[in-house]
């Protein structure tokens, strides 16, 4: 057993420095058209090392390590649960919720500006992982173009604003009912289609928005974007120092209180805030109505879904449909708190985050997803120097998820009574 | 000849040079779905490590002074086939092997992890800079045309169908040939029975994954030295074109792949050719989408029965 082990744990060993000493072992350094190569300073090399020999132990005493791992894991057998203890900490948690949300309100007056804008962003985060959660956590089809749909949002609040000066409020339903036909119009062909090709399929649509927002140059601006892109305004306030469109007045005169270029951060929080909660609250309501029921059924058998008279493509769509709307909410938006689009800000990788963030949270949870949507948004923020690894992090933490934990962090609980085991 | 028509050849033989390419990655992602049904995202991180590591072996003998060019392909084919399949063995491993079985999304999203894993792993050793490759087959001959335009084959178009074909006919060799061969396909017919019948099936999967990252090796080695430059994204990208040409030959099917990599890169090459270089993207993935929508089995597919 132990020869055994021995004999894989050294394969395992050399395949680490096969396919580590190579790649940062040797560094290219391109000097004009020549292109020379240095060898690593002896800190990689060590680690390197290290890496092969961590490898090597682990495999060599991997039963004994798995074993103690799923022992200290495994839950214990004595402790049963109250029937409706679950019920009790959902009434806690909800009154725990109200707490934070009116924490969340009042906030940001106290705060600096650098850090209201970084809330904003992790609201649109929340936005678009709870509407990603619909997709994939709920009706289980994983959709790798969803930033598509938050570049039909942003795109619309931008065309409208630049071609016919529509005002925010105004664009917001608009992109967001866009999207949502953006992606009823793709669900439509598409949802007949299995999981994995699924994946395939919108993937390519998400790329295929991309280069065609980078080319059509003379609509979009291409790569340069569109710039330019009105804040929102408190019925008809302005929140700049002087008033841009004829018939609207500026807040701080109409208070009559001295301009603060914050007071614009801190209304596009707001609003950002209670689009988040609007989201997160009708998605909690359909996620208790038969169609929601029918988004988990369809993901869970589809076959059994389908015999209890489940029209599929219905129940898909609507769950593509209703994604994408939220999506494009967050695009719009997004696009008002930059100021400034391109089709940079819509690339896969800004998909794979999304997904990331669902993952991580536990598809169909909730609370999860939001809480990993703050955790991915302001740990890079906070760690400045660690920020460059922050997608190799990403990349790891999926793969380590669905190898141990592919509920997530907070996996979706159900209120429900749970009897006793008997003996 | 008349321009048109040699125009259109050239073309052609471009087309024809990216699709044997793109067949050489595609046939990883077609035999591990003919394998195991899942998409290996990784595997366009794979054949971008192999890349990678032929240019640093290149570099580096280039260092130490050789200058005959067999020597320095051969070697740099040798490293990047043995990185890419030492990398292709150990995703396996890691990401892949321990999530076998469980509910379709689960590998998915662990492969799109690993790809991004891959991305980044190689970005933060490497620079994200893309990095020239020394360009080393010079030279072609022209078959017509006069000085208004000409139509040539490089010698480096030359080097790719030959390499292409020299790794085609070995791996079909293999696969009908040999024990492993046989093993695969056994596999990929019944894996429970394959396995009752005392195949050691885990060993039989990993070869696949080895195989395949050691043909996205050489298209690696082959494409970084026709585009002249690499750097840590152009896999996925290429990766997608060659999971495109899977799909379009039928995903499972081993010439399929071979047959949809070389119509994807005659109908890219056309595109940029006749209309424009922006949208040869557009096109693949639109043909990848009208594929999966009308006919998802692929040119040479067998059709998917789905067991209650």
């Amino acid at each position: 057993m132990i020869a055994n082990n021995l004999k894989h744990a050294l394969f395992c060993a050399v395949i680490t420095l096969v396919i580590s000493y190579p790649i940062l072992g040797f560094n290219l350094v391109a000097r004009g058209v020549d292109i020379t190569l240095t060898g690593a300073d002896a800190t990689t090399l060590v680690m390197v090392a290290l890496a092969a020999l961590i490898v090597f132990g682990f495999q060599l005493f991997r039963d004994r390590i798995v074993g103690t791992i799923t022992d200290i894991t495994r839950p214990g057998f004595g402790t049963h649960k109250e029937p409706m203890e679950e019920n009790r900490r959902a009434r806690i948690e909800s009154w725990v919720l109200t707490g934070i949300l009116v924490l969340a309100l009042f906030w940001p007056f106290f705060v600096s500006r650098g850090s209201v804008d970084l809330a904003t962003l992790v609201l649109i985060y929340i936005m678009l992982a709870l509407g990603l959660n619909v997709v994939v956590g709920l009706a289980g089809l994983l959709d790798l173009g969803y930033v598509a749909f938050y570049a039909v949002g942003a795109y619309t609040f931008a065309l409208l604003s630049e071609y016919l000066g529509v005002s925010f409020w105004m664009a917001l339903p608009i992109g967001a009912l866009l999207a949502a036909l953006f992606g009823l119009l793709l669900g439509f062909p598409v949802l007949r289609l299995r999981g994995d090709y699924l994946a395939i399929v919108t993937l390519g649509f998400g790329e295929i928005i991309r280069i065609l927002l980078n080319n059509m140059t003379n609509l979009t601006g291409g790569p340069n974007g569109i710039g330019g892109i009105p804040e929102p305004t408190l019925f008809g306030m302005e929140f700049g120092r002087r008033v841009k469109e004829e018939g609207n007045t500026s807040f701080h005169e109409t208070f009559g209180i001295a301009y603060s270029s914050e007071h614009k951060v801190i209304f596009l929080y707001l609003i950002a805030l209670v689009l988040a909660v609007i989201t997160a609250l009708v998605i909690r309501r359909l996620m208790r109505m038969p169609v929601g029921r029918a988004w988990e059924a369809l993901r869970e058998d589809e076959i059994a879904a389908k015999s209890l008279g489940l029209s599929r493509t219905a129940v898909k769509l609507s769950a593509f449909t209703i994604g994408a709307f939220f999506a494009g909410f967050a695009g719009t938006v997004f696009a008002s708190k930059q100021g400034f689009i391109s089709p940079e800000s819509f690339v896969f990788l800004e998909s794979a985050i999304i997904l990331a963030i669902v993952v991580l949270g536990g598809m169909g949870s909730q609370m999860g997803v939001i809480l990993a949507a703050i955790a991915v948004t302001i740990l890079p923020e906070l760690a400045r120097e660690f920020s460059e690894y922050r997608m190799l992090i990403f990349g790891a933490a999926m793969v380590l998820m669905m190898v141990w934990r592919p509920q997530g962090l907070m996996p979706m609980r159900r209120i429900h009574i749970e009897l006793k085991k008997q003996e | 000849m008349s321009e048109a028509s040699l125009y259109f050849i050239q073309q052609l033989v471009n087309g024809l040079t990216i699709g044997s390419t793109y067949a050489l990655i595609a046939i990883g992602y077609t035999m591990v779905y003919g394998i195991i049904g899942m998409i290996n995202f990784a595997h366009g991180e794979i054949y971008m490590i192999g890349a990678y590591t032929a240019l640093i072996a290149i570099t580096g003998l280039a260092t130490l002074g050789v200058s005959w060019l067999p020597l320095i392909l051969i070697v740099a084919l040798v490293c990047a086939v043995i990185v890419s399949s030492a990398m292709g063995w150990a995703v396996e491993r890691a990401a892949y092997r321990p999530v076998r079985g469980r509910h379709r999304l689960i590998p998915l999203i662990s492969a799109i992890g690993m790809s991004i894993f891959l991305q980044n792993y190689v970005h933060l050793a490497q620079g994200s800079r893309n990095i020239g490759f020394p360009l080393m087959i010079q030279g072609g001959f022209d078959f017509g045309g006069d000085d208004t335009f000409r139509g040539s084959i490089s010698y480096m178009q030359m080097t790719i169908f030959v390499t292409t074909l020299i790794c085609m006919t070995a791996l079909s060799l293999f696969i009908s040939r040999s024990r492993i061969g046989r093993a695969c396909r056994a596999v990929s017919q019944d894996l429970g029975m394959a396995n009752l019948l005392g195949i050691d099936t885990n060993r039989i999967i990993a070869a696949t994954f080895v195989i395949g990252a050691a043909l996205a090796a050489v298209a690696g080695l082959l494409l970084g030295m026709y585009y002249g430059s690499i750097d840590p994204l152009f896999g996925f990208i290429a990766g997608l074109k060659a999971f495109t040409a899977a799909v379009l030959g039928g995903i499972g099917s081993i010439p399929g792949a071979m047959l949809g990599g070389l119509i994807l890169g005659v109908s890219e090459s056309m595109t940029s050719g006749y209309i424009s270089g922006a949208y040869k993207d557009v096109v693949s993935f639109g043909l990848l989408i009208l594929i999966l929508l009308f006919k998802p089995t692929g040119l040479l597919g067998k059709p998917e029965v789905e067991k209650i």
